[in-house]
């Protein structure tokens, strides 16, 4: 429960941690100018589980995209030791390529040979537990069978460092608690850090060892909650929801500073 | 996996089910219209016959027509004029799309040369390529190379065009998968970029042979190359000759074969658009 923490000397680098020190973007000049964000410091430990939490708008998905590298921030510096992966908003498995051919490419384009990729795609299917879907195509998924594609396709690239940018935001909510119980397996059984985009409030607690919460105009980081439950957490259980509460509140509090109104579900 | 909530997700059923290319259902949905449309084209060809506009042997009905095309079919001219026409037709198509799909994809890649050749691809496209003609024979010759030279001037700007078009379509999010996944350079071009503008490309290739197949028409009934006689230069010489039946039977073989390919490339896109789940049935 700390605020932003100073970062002005750099970790030595070990695979899995993420360091963002002094960043900001600015996207657009002039009027189309937009400060998405600004003066943000964090750094994830490896094996670490972060939820940023946040409105609409308020840059999380800008600070994935930094820390995945397909863009550059305006200020300061992002460091990633180690492969980073990114799950998206919505699931982008490409639909000429079957469930399991989606994931052999991942293990392609990291130089895996044809037979061992194979073995290998099958093998991460099965763990996100689509082995008996593997030839069909995303059209022929459900939602909820799609982003454990994804999934699959995010654990092929054997990443240190796994950003997801509110991979469950459109699925319902049965179908939401088995992918945080898959989600929870699969993280403590790689030890990959995590960067878990959400604003769903509950489900950063459901997972989370620590939420950032972020308020908008400039984005930036307002605050950051250890959480210290037991795991396993069930979503509907009474630790979650009361500390789901007192995050909801803070987040309040910080809309509350703004015109604008932002939004984010409880 | 101890969860008793996630036990049952295997039997989620797609909602959709397997879908697969369905040579039956193909077949009533677009060879029907097809041969619908042929019985009308007959029936308002015989109507026109038996009003009586132009003398038989000028513009016979179908019946005669059909008669001359078996008497035609039996003998070897015509199945070389068929040969040596789709022999043209097949290396012309196959050096446009060729050309064109390089030319497609050097140009998709570079901004400069796209707004330079951009422009000039679809200015080209406009052109209707007989207008080549004049300046190819007066280049190349009454031969082969001229007839090349316009069917690929024809066909591969739409070809180009298919690729470039395509290209432009790709999803944004597709690029940034393939920077997550590190496809660089060809790769990114291999594994993402190209399937993912196949569709338009497809779209191309039908439009390219279109042009191509006119192209060639144009070019056979304007250069004769002794011993290398086409379809083309048959209805030329019925039209010489006076034979009403043996150029409407000609012009039969010319269309039907334009059809074919028509529903042979409408087949194809419509398979890789099923294959995405860009189409329903
Ligand atoms: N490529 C871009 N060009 C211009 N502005 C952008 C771009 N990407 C994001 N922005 C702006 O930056 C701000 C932050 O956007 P971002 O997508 O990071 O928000 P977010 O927190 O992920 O929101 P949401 O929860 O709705 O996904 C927004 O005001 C947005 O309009
Ligand atoms: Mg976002």
């Amino acid at each position: 429960m700390t605020g932003p923490v100073a970062t002005a000397v750099m970790a030595p680098a070990v695979p899995g941690r993420l360091q963002l020190a002094g960043v900001s973007k600015v996207f657009g000049r002039g009027d189309q100018r937009v400060v998405a964000l600004e003066g943000v410091d964090l750094t994830v430990e490896p094996g670490e589980f972060v939820a940023v939490v946040g409105g609409s708008g308020c840059g999380k998905s800008t600070m994935l995209t930094l820390a995945a590298g397909l863009e550059e921030p305006t200020t300061g510096t992002v460091e990633a030791a180690g492969g980073v992966a990114l799950m998206f908003q919505e699931s982008t498995l490409l639909p000429w390529l079957t469930a399991a051919k989606n994931v052999e490419l991942a293990l392609r384009l990291h130089g895996v040979g044809r037979d061992e990729r194979q073995e290998r795609a099958r093998r991460l299917l099965a763990k996100v537990r689509l082995g008996r879907h593997a030839d069909k195509r995303p059209h022929e998924l459900s939602g909820g069978m799609r982003q454990r594609v994804a999934l699959a396709r995010v654990l092929a690239q054997e990443a240190s460092i796994v950003l997801m940018d509110e991979p469950l935001g459109a699925l319902d909510a049965m179908t939401r608690d088995q992918m945080h119980d898959l989600i929870e397996d699969v993280w403590q059984e790689s030890g990959f850090s995590v960067v878990f985009v959400t604003h769903n409030v509950r489900e950063a607690v459901r997972l989370a060892d620590r939420a950032i919460l972020m308020g908008s105009r400039p984005g930036h980081i307002v605050q950051e909650l250890q959480i210290e439950l037991p795991r396993p957490r069930v979503m509907d259980a009474a630790p979650v929801a009361a500390l789901a509460s007192e995050l909801t509140r803070r987040l309040r509090e910080e809309v509350a500073r703004h015109d604008e109104s932002d939004y984010f579900d409880i | 996996m101890t969860s008793p909530t996630t036990s049952t997700s295997e039997q989620e059923a797609s909602p959709l089910g397997p879908r697969r290319f369905d040579v039956g259902r193909w077949a009533r949905r677009s060879l029907a219209p097809v041969i619908l449309a042929v019985a009308l084209f007959l029936g308002i060809w015989q109507a026109v016959v038996l009003t009586g506009w132009r003398p038989d042997y000028l513009l016979p009905g179908p019946a005669t027509v059909l008669a001359a095309l078996g008497e035609i079919s039996a003998a070897g001219e015509f199945w070389q004029a068929l040969g040596r026409t789709l022999l043209r037709a097949l290396t012309g198509f196959g050096l446009a799309a060729a050309i064109g799909t390089l030319l497609g994809l050097v140009v998709a890649r570079s901004r400069l040369l796209r707004a330079a050749i951009g422009s000039l691809v679809t200015g080209l496209q406009t052109m209707p390529s007989v207008v080549w003609f004049p300046l190819a024979i007066l280049l190349l010759g009454l031969g082969e190379q001229a007839i090349m030279f316009v069917v690929v001037l024809g066909a591969a700007p739409s070809i180009a065009n298919g690729v470039l078009t395509g290209v432009d379509q790709v999803p944004p999010a597709y690029f940034r998968l393939g920077h997550v996944l590190r496809a660089k350079g060809w790769n990114l071009y291999r594994f993402i970029v190209i399937p993912a503008a196949l569709p338009s490309y497809v779209g191309g290739l039908n439009q390219g042979w279109a042009f191509a197949w006119r192209s060639l028409m144009a070019g056979e009934l304007l250069v004769v190359i002794p011993g290398a006689v086409g379809l083309g230069n048959r209805l030329a010489f019925a039209q010489e000759f006076g034979d009403a039946a043996g150029l409407l039977a000609y012009m039969i073989v010319i269309l039907v074969i334009g059809m074919l390919a028509d529903l042979a490339f409408s087949a194809l896109s419509r398979r890789i658009r099923l294959r995405r789940g860009l189409t329903v049935r």
